[in-house]
C-alpha cells in the first residue's frame, strides 16, 4: 500500500500558517541570583553553590546552595520538632485548613509559578501551566479533605503518623513531584524534609514562597537544595521515619539498600519506558495525534504490522507540524531538554540505533541557536534487544516496534523487568480491557496517554517502584496501620 | 505378656512409615542433594525419633521458584470464585484429615491432646477464614476513581508473582497455613519453607494441599535449614516478593538488603508464641495486602 495513500491527503502548512511569537514574558517573575534553603520557615542562606541554567539558552540563570551534613541535620531537626510540637497534636481540620490554603494560594500564584517551571526546566509553557499547575493545586487541595478522614480510610484498623519524611524529587515536573510527596504527608500528620533537584530547584523554592504566605507553622515543610551527594545524607538520616524518593531505578535500589535493616518505610518512584500499544482498529489520527503530542519523550510504540506504512506516514506529518522552540512561547509543543548531559544522551542513543541498521525519521524544523534542542524523532526498524528500545531516552525520540497478534503485544510489553505505564489504543472494549487485564503495569491507559489526578495511584511494578502517589492508596504510604 | 517371659524383638507388625519429600510443581520428590534431617519429639518413644525429613538446597528452591512461575499466568487467570472454592477445599481436608494431624501434632511437636485438637480447628478455620477473602479483598481495596474528567478509573489490585515464604518456627500448623493462606488467596503462587518445630507437619499440609485441587506449582513446600535458603531467596531475580516470619535483625537486614536487586516486596512478620498463633488477630485483610500491586486504568467516556 502507497504511505500516502494510507493516510489520505495531507495539509501542506509550508510557511504560511506561521504563527506570531506568543512570549511570556519572563521578566514578570523575580529570579535571586542566588538561592540557598527552606528551613524551620525561614529561606537560609547556604553554601556550595552551583550552577542552574536556563536549558533555552544554556546561560546560567541563577545558583543554588548544595546543603551538607550540618544543613541536613538542621531540617530534619526542624521538622522533629516541629512534628511533636505543632503539627502531629494539631486538630486535624486545622491540618486540612492548612493544606487548602496552600492550594488555593497556588491556583492564585499558578501564572508566576509555571513560568519559574519553564525558565528553569525547559518544559513549554502551555504544559506547565495548562497541565503541570492546575494539577498541584488539586494535589493540595484534595488531600485538605483527607486530612481528617483518616479514621475511615481503612476499616478494622487505627491509623497514625510516622513522623518525619525524607523527601527527594527529580527534575522532571519538579512541582508535581513536590506535591506528590509533601500533600499527602501532610495530611496524614507528618512533616516534610524535601530535597530539590539540582536540575529545577527553582519552582520549588516558589512553592517554599507558598508555605511562607501561608503561615505554614514553621519546620512542617522544609526544602534543601543540593545534588547526590545531599540526597544521600537526607536519605540515609537516622531522624527520618520514611524515605519516599523519585529518581532512576539504579539510586532507587541504592536507597533500598542503606535502608536495609532500619526498620524504615521506603516509596520509591522509579522511571521506566512507557510502552503503547496500537491496534489495527484503533482510531488511529486520534492515537497518532495523542501520541504525537505526549507519549513523544521516550516511549515505545507497538504498532500492528498491517497499520505500519500508514501509522509511520502519519507520525512522519504529524511530526512535521510539531512546533519546537522557546518553550515560553505558549504555541510551542517542545521545548530544550533539560540540561546539555540529557540532550548528549539523547543524540548518543539515536546515533547507537542508527548504526545498528535503524531508520531515523526526524522533523527539519529549524532550531534555535542556542539552548539543548533535539528535532523530534523516531525511529523505525529497531531491535528489541536496543538500547534504544529499553532505556529510557530523555529527548523527544519515539521507538516504533511492530507485532502481530494480541498475545505477542503484550509479551513484547511485559518483557522487561519495569512496569510503570502502558497504553492501549483500540475501538474493541473487549479487547483493550483484556490486553489491560494482561499488562503488568501500574498506570495503563486506554484510547488515552498522560492522564493525571490527584486520587488516581500513581506507581509502578516490579524495578518501577514501590508504593502509590494519590488518592487512598498514596496517602497510606504516609501512615502506620495498626 | 507374661512375668518372666522376654519381649521378641521382631514385633508382630512392621509399619510402612511414610517418607518425607519436599513438594514440588505437585509432586512429592526427593531433595536433589540427597541430604535428609533428622527430625526429633520432644517425647521419650522411639527413642526421640519422629521421622527423617528432607533438607532442600538452593537447587531445589530454584525447581520450585521454576514450577511457581509456571502456575503464576494461569493461576491468577483463574475466577477469584474459583480460587474461594479451592481454599475451602483446603480447609474440608484439615478438617477431614484431623485424626492424622493431631497425632503428628502430638508426636512431633509435643502437643497435648487438647492443644493438638485447638492447633487443628484453628487451622481449618483460618482457611475458611482466607478462603471467603479470596473474591472480597479486591472489592473492599480497590475500585473507581471519580477523576475530575470523562473517565472511567479503576483501580485494582493484583497479585505480584511468585512470593517466598519462610513460614513460622514455631507454631507447626496454624503458623503454616495462616502465612500461606493471605499469599496464594489473589492469585500468587508460593514457595514455602519450613523449618521446625515440627516439620513433618509441612508434610501432612503438603497432602492436604495436594487432595485440594490446588493446581501443581501453586503452593510448594521445602523443608530444612532456612539459613539455607534465604540468601538464595532474597537475591533470586525470579521471586517477587519475600514474607518473612520471625528470624533476626541480621537476617531482616541481609533478606533487605540482597532484594533490592530486583525490588521484591519483603514483609517482615512477627512469630509469636503457639497459643498467640490461634486469636483472631493473627488473621488479617493486611497480611493479604503486602503481596499485592496496584493497578489504575483509565478509558474516556463519551458519546
Amino acid at each position: 500500500m502507497d504511505s500516502s495513500e494510507a493516510s489520505g491527503p495531507e495539509l501542506l502548512f509550508g510557511h504560511l500558517w506561521d504563527y506570531s511569537p506568543a512570549a511570556e514574558s519572563p521578566d514578570s517573575v523575580a529570579v535571586a541570583d542566588r538561592y540557598g534553603h527552606f528551613i524551620n520557615g525561614k529561606f537560609v542562606e547556604g553554601e556550595n553553590h552551583f550552577p542552574c541554567v536556563n536549558p533555552a539558552t544554556g546561560e546560567t540563570l541563577f545558583e543554588a546552595a548544595s546543603a551538607d551534613r550540618k544543613m541536613v541535620n538542621r531540617a530534619v531537626k526542624a521538622a522533629r520538632i516541629a512534628y511533636e510540637r505543632h503539627w502531629q497534636g494539631l486538630r486535624p481540620v486545622e491540618r486540612g485548613k492548612y493544606l487548602y490554603r496552600i492550594g488555593r494560594l497556588i491556583q492564585e500564584r499558578a501564572g508566576e509559578l509555571s513560568l519559574l517551571e519553564t525558565l528553569d526546566s525547559g518544559r513549554p509553557i502551555r504544559e506547565s501551566r495548562s497541565f503541570g499547575l492546575p494539577l498541584v493545586a488539586a494535589h493540595f487541595l484534595h488531600h485538605a479533605g483527607w486530612a481528617d478522614k483518616i479514621e475511615y480510610a481503612f476499616p478494622g484498623k487505627t491509623a497514625s503518623s510516622l513522623g518525619v519524611v525524607a523527601g527527594v524529587v527529580p527534575g522532571d515536573f519538579p512541582l508535581l513531584r513536590a506535591a506528590w510527596k509533601i500533600a499527602p504527608a501532610l495530611a496524614a500528620g507528618n512533616t516534610v524534609v524535601l530535597k530539590a533537584s539540582e536540575a529545577a530547584p527553582l519552582v520549588v523554592m516558589g512553592l517554599a514562597g507558598i508555605f511562607e504566605e501561608a503561615n505554614l507553622p514553621p519546620g512542617v515543610v522544609n526544602i534543601l537544595n543540593g545534588a547526590e551527594e545531599t540526597g544521600r545524607i537526607l536519605t540515609t538520616h537516622r531522624d527520618a521515619d520514611l524515605v519516599a524518593f523519585t529518581g532512576s531505578a539504579e539510586s532507587g535500589k541504592q536507597v533500598r539498600r542503606s535502608l536495609a535493616g532500619t526498620g524504615k518505610r521506603l516509596t520509591l518512584e522509579l522511571g521506566s519506558k512507557g510502552i503503547h500499544i496500537l491496534f489495527e482498529d484503533a482510531a488511529l489520527d486520534q492515537a497518532v495525534d495523542a501520541v504525537a503530542a505526549g507519549v513523544f519523550p521516550g516511549s515505545r510504540l507497538l504498532v500492528q504490522e498491517s497499520i505500519l506504512a500508514s501509522v509511520v506516514q502519519k507520525l512522519k506529518v504529524r511530526m512535521a507540524t510539531l512546533r519546537v522552540g522557546d518553550p515560553l512561547d505558549a504555541n510551542t509543543d517542545v521545548g530544550p531538554l533539560s540540561s546539555r548531559e540529557h540532550l548528549d544522551r539523547t543524540g548518543a542513543l539515536v546515533e547507537a540505533a542508527c548504526d545498528e541498521g535503524a531508520t531515523l525519521h526526524q522533523a527539519d524544523c529549524a532550531l534555535p541557536e542556542r539552548g539543548y534542542y533535539f528535532r523530534p524523532a523516531f525511529v523505525t526498524e529497531v531491535a528489541q534487544a536496543s538500547p534504544v528500545a529499553r532505556e529510557e531516552i530523555p529527548g523527544p525520540v519515539l521507538t516504533l516496534l511492530t507485532f502481530r497478534t494480541p498475545a505477542e503485544a503484550v509479551a513484547r510489553a511485559n518483557n522487561t523487568c519495569h512496569g510503570l505505564t502502558a497504553g492501549i489504543w483500540s475501538n474493541k472494549g473487549s479487547r483493550v480491557l483484556e490486553v489491560a487485564d494482561q499488562l503488568r503495569a501500574g498506570v495503563v491507559w486506554g484510547n488515552t496517554v498522560d492522564r493525571f489526578d490527584p486520587l488516581s495511584p500513581f506507581g509502578g511494578y516490579r524495578e518501577s517502584g514501590s508504593g502509590r502517589e494519590g488518592g487512598l492508596h498514596g496517602i497510606r504510604s504516609c501512615l502506620e496501620v495498626r | 505378656m507374661a512375668a518372666g517371659k522376654k519381649r521378641s524383638p521382631v514385633p508382630e507388625r512392621l509399619p510402612v512409615p511414610r517418607t518425607c519429600k519436599l513438594y514440588i510443581k505437585g509432586a512429592f520428590v526427593r531433595p536433589a542433594a540427597g541430604r535428609t534431617l533428622q527430625c526429633g519429639s520432644s517425647r521419650k518413644e522411639r527413642g526421640g525419633f519422629v521421622a527423617r525429613i528432607a533438607h532442600a538446597s538452593r537447587k531445589d528452591f530454584a525447581s520450585a521458584v521454576t514450577a511457581a512461575r509456571q502456575a503464576f499466568g494461569p493461576w491468577a487467570h483463574r475466577s477469584a470464585f474459583n480460587r474461594s472454592q479451592i481454599l475451602f477445599r483446603m480447609a474440608e481436608m484439615v478438617d477431614h484429615r484431623r485424626a492424622a494431624l493431631e497425632a503428628g501434632l502430638r508426636t512431633a511437636a509435643g502437643l497435648t491432646a487438647k492443644g493438638a485438637a485447638e492447633e487443628v480447628s484453628v487451622a481449618a478455620d483460618r482457611l475458611f477464614w482466607y478462603a471467603g477473602w479470596a473474591d472480597k479483598y479486591s472489592q473492599v481495596l480497590g475500585g473507581a476513581n471519580p477523576v475530575a474528567a470523562p473517565f472511567l478509573n479503576i483501580t485494582i489490585p493484583e497479585p505480584l508473582g511468585v512470593v517466598s515464604v519462610f513460614a513460622s518456627t514455631r507454631s507447626p500448623l496454624v503458623g503454616l497455613v495462616s502465612a500461606v493462606a493471605p499469599v496464594i488467596l489473589s492469585g500468587n503462587t508460593a514457595v514455602v519453607m519450613v523449618e521446625g518445630p515440627a516439620p513433618t507437619l509441612a508434610v501432612d499440609f503438603a497432602e492436604v494441599v495436594a487432595v485440594s485441587d490446588v493446581p501443581a506449582g501453586v503452593v510448594n513446600i521445602l523443608t530444612g535449614p532456612r539459613e539455607d535458603i534465604l540468601p538464595h531467596a532474597a537475591a533470586h531475580m525470579d521471586v517477587d516478593g519475600v514474607a518473612f516470619f520471625g528470624g533476626t535483625v541480621e537476617e531482616a537486614k541481609a533478606l533487605e538488603e540482597a532484594s533490592a536487586g530486583n525490588l521484591k516486596r519483603v514483609h517482615l512478620f512477627d512469630d509469636p508464641e503457639m497459643g498467640a498463633w490461634r486469636e483472631d488477630d493473627m488473621q488479617s485483610l493486611y497480611w493479604i495486602q503486602p503481596f499485592l500491586e496496584w493497578k489504575t486504568t483509565w478509558h474516556p467516556k463519551g458519546w
